[in-house]
């Protein structure tokens, strides 16, 4: 597996110990598609935007192509799924049903308000559900790579790509760090296994608040969970 | 009244240069490939089309594309065919996209006759731009039109020979609400039935709003688009 594939995971998973049963989970394309697999509750019910309610692994021989998650890869169905119109997919979305939208980001922002639908002067011109999940999510759950390939912080101090939302996220995740926010402050509340606070603050542009409730100087594992 | 032709270009007979076509699927899935090829067959140009996005690079609507009979698309997500992007670059079509949830909402709009609606999302973004902002008790809304067309373009799993239509998984998406919301509406179904066969329990879009239905010729499988008689 490469590098690239194990960070991603990591970020998955820790996203997927957040959520706690019973609840509906709308994951979003790319990293959050992966939060599916960490997930061993049966009270926690996957949303997909394109009209199902009770995602599921499948197995290759029970691939259909007409039953697909938002990035359009197949899916399996749970016992108790239902299939609905686009407009009632999104009356659950925009009408506050959905518990917890885990997305993807180009950018976000030190008050958590991301940017994840168009980068100017590129060919990005797709928005999909990204604004109705940010105004509709009761909790939204950001999870991305701390940079962008060429090493640069994706915690910035304010977004330079059109933003999607003015309502920020309530939690961002990364391979590096875990971050919540709070009354529009980030404030990192974990480390990932290895990274030192060091690293973090080299590679974070975004300020953000260290809420450090522990002595050791090189462990983190004392910041407050909650 | 027989609903049921024979053919995909002979139930298109009332499309017309410069009509607005709503055309259903998310991507493939869902979309009425067998009346894209036909549309693709017919002498129509200035179309503005409907649809969350221009199918794939050279596969359903994006064979419209490649064809230069698209003047305008409204849709969502366009970036699931890279194509779309340089024949905008080029000056060649124009796009309006509007958030998913916003587009489908428009549909139920248009189909439901409502003139539009407020609502909250995209508030403060790029999208809403230009439009009427409302405060309604504390909250921020802007106000979208309900959206209509000439001619929609759906994909159904089954028909009935009455025009009642059921749907199949995702494949449902937005065919059912672009069924309420045109002034003719053309069914591409993999089935049809005898009255009577489906439930009434079952059937999502009742037959009235079903003007002509052909048989699918051309399906998605888990090979990719195949041809089928």
């Amino acid at each position: 597996m490469s590098e690239k594939n194990d960070i991603q995971e990591l970020i998955a998973k820790r996203a997927a110990s957040e959520l706690k049963g019973p609840c509906i989970v709308n994951l979003g394309i790319g990293i959050p598609t992966l939060v599916a697999k960490y997930i061993d509750d049966k009270n926690i019910h996957l949303h997909t935007e394109n009209g199902l309610l009770g995602v599921a692994d499948v197995e290759e021989e029970h691939i259909d192509p007409n039953r697909v998650n938002a990035g359009k890869l197949p899916v399996g169905e749970t016992i108790g799924a239902s299939f609905f119109n686009s407009a009632e997919s999104f009356a659950m979305i925009r009408g506050g049903h959905i518990d917890v939208a885990i997305l993807g980001v180009l950018q976000v922002d030190q008050t958590g308000v991301i940017a994840n639908w168009a980068v100017p002067g590129k060919n990005i011109m797709g928005v999909g559900g990204a604004m109705d999940l940010l105004v509709g999510a009761k909790k939204v759950i950001v999870t991305t790579t701390h940079t962008t390939k060429d090493g640069t912080s994706k915690l910035l101090k304010k977004c330079t790509f059109p933003v999607t939302s003015t309502r920020s996220a309530d939690m961002i995740i990364t391979e590096m760090a875990v971050f919540k926010v709070v009354n529009r402050k980030l404030q990192l509340i974990e480390l990932m296994p290895g990274v030192t606070i060091e690293e973090v603050r080299k590679k974070t542009e975004a300020e953000f608040i260290e809420q450090r409730i522990d002595n050791n100087e090189n462990s983190f594992a004392g910041y407050i969970r909650s | 009244m027989d609903k049921i032709h024979g053919n995909a270009v002979q139930a298109l007979s009332c499309v017309q240069s410069g009509h607005t076509l709503m055309v259903g699927g998310f991507g493939l899935i869902g979309a009425p490939l067998t009346l894209i090829d036909g549309l693709a067959e017919i002498d129509v140009t200035d179309l503005t089309v409907i649809s969350n996005n221009l199918g794939e690079a050279g596969r359903g609507l994006g064979v419209l594309l490649r064809q230069g009979k698209i003047q305008k698309a409204i849709g969502s997500y366009f970036t699931s065919n890279r194509e779309v992007g340089d024949y905008y670059q080029k000056g060649e079509i124009e796009l309006q996209l509007l958030p998913q949830g916003t587009l489908s909402e428009s549909m139920r709009a248009g189909g439901a006759g409502i003139g539009g609606y407020y609502t909250k999302t995209g508030v403060g973004t790029e999208l809403a731009k230009g439009k009427e902002e409302r405060e309604i008790d504390g909250v921020k809304y802007v106000f979208e039109p309900a959206i209509r067309a000439n001619i929609a373009l759906i994909k159904a799993h089954k028909a009935d020979t009455l025009g009642n239509l059921i749907y199949y998984k995702t494949a449902r998406n937005f065919n059912p609400l672009m069924a309420t919301a045109a002034d003719v509406v053309i069914a591409e179904v993999d089935e049809i039935v005898e009255q009577g066969e489906l439930s009434p329990e079952e059937i999502v879009t009742p037959h009235l709003f079903v003007d002509k239905i052909i048989k699918a010729k051309k399906i998605l499988t888990k090979a990719g688009v195949v041809s089928c008689e």
